[in-house]
């Protein structure tokens, strides 16, 4: 694993963020110092060990499909940057 | 083991003996309320706990309460008590911001389970508190639009990220208030504002409408006076929910019952590892091994443990919680609700633009970390492992409480320091959660209770119990509060303008 492993700006535009050139070389250097601390898990004999994603012993948590009650069209707009008529109204993905 | 003995804290009145006055027809709801919000509005200017205050929603909820006193009937069971609530818990038609510019503007359309249990159990919710963004911060600096200092020394951080909560029970305005703990957000400003706060165990507490930072480990809790508020408040608040499939199905029990004022019998797990840190200052460890020589007149004896890979910890979290929260806050694109910058005009410079306006820069450093664990080729050098490590650290406590009932041990590492003083390292502020970190991979519960003061501020011990035994951690922690009573001092900014 090389030193400084993040290409910083590859990862920004995964992350939908637009980062500004200082942005970009303070979080490098903070990255450093932190892969100080993440490289030591490096060093640790994991082969054997299985994962956890969730401490409380819970699998397939299902429920009825049966219908409830939901937010009105007119609240789920509330918050709409913008809209039109029922709908979300997003710029143009398709050309 | 119940003690049914009222204490009064000078300036800093309880929620029990609140909620006490008003069924003894003392005092009425609204009385309280106005009472709580005028101090809010006289410590506002200096500590900045708040972020949206509600007071026409906590004035018609104490009128609706003591309506229902007069007529005989029967109330919840926090009735009156003003309580604050971390801004990162939806309150339908209130502004809900979890400290971020990205929904300043954001009307929650529903109230999170925590909030509707908080109504239906008759709290009065008087305002939402300052946060670090997203929860991301130890220091409440991180909020998008103000620091909230601390009441014991407003050149001081409160703590974070459920700094304005903290702040604003410390200073005595209010007797409850709900945070989140992710790595140690409620423990560690508890500690900072000598007050008691509680991580229940991951499952314990919904989650469904407490705006995600990262899911496998957030859990709110209580904030609050002393241990009997936190019984209380905790009893309200638990229990499942089939709106969060990973809240747990198990019962709650009557935490109040649980409280005990001696410790007999009790086998308390003093953390190797953790007692080798601390000693590298002082005053902290002075502090800690006098803590733990009043548990032991109290009657507990003290079993050895070890947590080999609790230093491992903070290298775990920052790896698993980033990548939760990139995933959780992919959310944030400027379609359906928040900030929109439209950019240069295609939908994905449209979604560059707001989330770089929206964030700030820890929540924007800790998604591309996140990003970054997440990639195709790495995912498994670093999620997966931190996975595993995860898996270890469960091990670590397991074998620690076949020894013991409970762990005590630091909450922090340090009180409360000044403003600034960690800003601008990040690094340094991600060291803050290094005795919080390893409960929270390991979602058990685990607790800060006041257990004195260096240089005149305030310190707080740590109560972990395994997973659902939030009782047993309760009860330690009250036989040890009302035997020292460190949290009876008065906060200085609450006497300089009482």
């Amino acid at each position: 694993m090389a030193d400084v492993p993040i290409d910083i700006a590859y990862t920004a535009r995964l992350a939908r963020i637009a980062l500004t050139e200082e942005e970009s070389t303070r979080f490098a250097a903070q990255f450093e110092r932190l892969f100080g601390f993440i490289r030591e898990l490096q060093a640790l004999d994991v082969d054997r060990v299985s994962p956890t994603a969730q401490v409380v012993p819970l699998a397939n948590v299902l429920r009825d499909d049966e219908e409830k009650p939901c937010l009105s069209q007119e609240a789920a707009l509330a918050n709409a940057p913008e809209r039109e008529g029922p709908y979300f109204k997003a710029p143009r993905i398709l050309e | 083991m119940s003690d049914n003995g009222k204490l009064t804290v000078p300036g800093a009145p309880t929620g029990h003996a609140l909620r006490d006055a008003i069924a003894a027809k003392q005092r009425t709801a609204e009385e309280i309320t106005r009472d709580a919000l005028s101090a809010i509005e006289r410590l506002e200017p200096q500590l900045r706990a708040y972020i949206t205050m509600l007071p026409d929603r906590a004035i018609a909820k104490a009128r609706d309460v003591d309506r229902r006193i007069a007529r005989g009937e029967q109330v919840g069971s926090l009735a009156g008590i003003p309580t604050a609530v971390k801004d990162i818990f939806c309150v339908r038609d209130a502004v809900t911001t979890a400290g971020s510019k990205i929904l300043e503007r954001f009307v929650a359309p529903y109230s999170a389970t925590v909030v509707e249990k908080l109504d239906a159990a008759d709290a009065i919710i008087v305002g939402k508190t300052n946060m670090d963004e997203f929860a991301m911060g130890s220091s409440c600096e991180n909020s998008a639009f103000f620091p909230t200092h601390n009441p014991w020394d407003t050149t001081r951080v409160p703590g974070g990220s459920s700094g304005g909560s903290a702040s604003t029970v410390g200073s005595g305005a209010v007797a409850l208030a709900l945070g989140t703990d992710t790595g140690g957000s409620i423990r560690e400003p508890a500690s900072f504002c000598n007050i008691v706060g509680v991580k229940p165990t991951y499952g314990r507490v919904s989650r469904y409408g407490m705006i995600a930072f990262a899911s496998s480990l957030d859990q709110a809790g209580p904030m609050t006076t002393d241990v009997r508020d936190a019984a209380d408040l905790l009893e309200a608040i638990a229990g499942w929910d089939p709106m969060d499939s990973t809240s747990v199905d198990v019962p709650v029990p009557r935490y109040a019952d649980a409280l005990r004022t001696d410790l007999s019998s009790v086998r308390l797990g003093i953390v190797r590892e953790f007692e080798e840190s601390i000693a590298g200052d002082a005053a902290m460890a002075q502090l800690y091994k006098a803590a733990y020589a009043d548990l032991a007149a109290l009657g507990a004896t003290f079993v050895d443990v070890s947590l080999p890979h609790a230093k491992y910890g903070l290298a775990t979290y920052y790896l698993i919680a980033p990548a939760e929260c990139s995933s959780n806050l992919a959310r944030y694109d400027g379609v359906r609700y928040g900030l929109r910058k439209n950019g240069s005009g295609d939908v994905f410079s449209m979604f560059e633009q707001t989330r770089a306006a929206g964030f700030g820069p820890e929540v924007k450093r800790r998604i591309i970390l996140g990003t970054y664990a997440l990639c195709s080729g790495y995912y498994d050098a670093y999620y997966v492992r931190a996975q595993k490590v995860r898996t270890l650290m469960k091990q670590d406590f397991d074998a620690a409480f076949a020894a013991c009932d409970a762990i005590a041990c630091p909450a922090v590492s340090c009180p409360p320091f000044p403003l600034g003083a960690k800003s601008q390292d990040p690094v340094a502020m991600y060291l803050m959660d290094y005795f919080t970190i390893p409960m929270s991979l390991a979602g058990i519960p685990a607790l800060s209770v006041p257990a004195g003061y260096v240089n005149d501020l305030p310190v707080g011990l740590q109560i972990c119990a395994p997973i659902f035994e939030e009782a047993r951690m309760l009860g330690i922690a009250h036989a040890y509060e009302q035997a020292t009573q460190h949290a009876r001092r008065r906060t200085p900014a609450a006497a300089a303008t009482a």
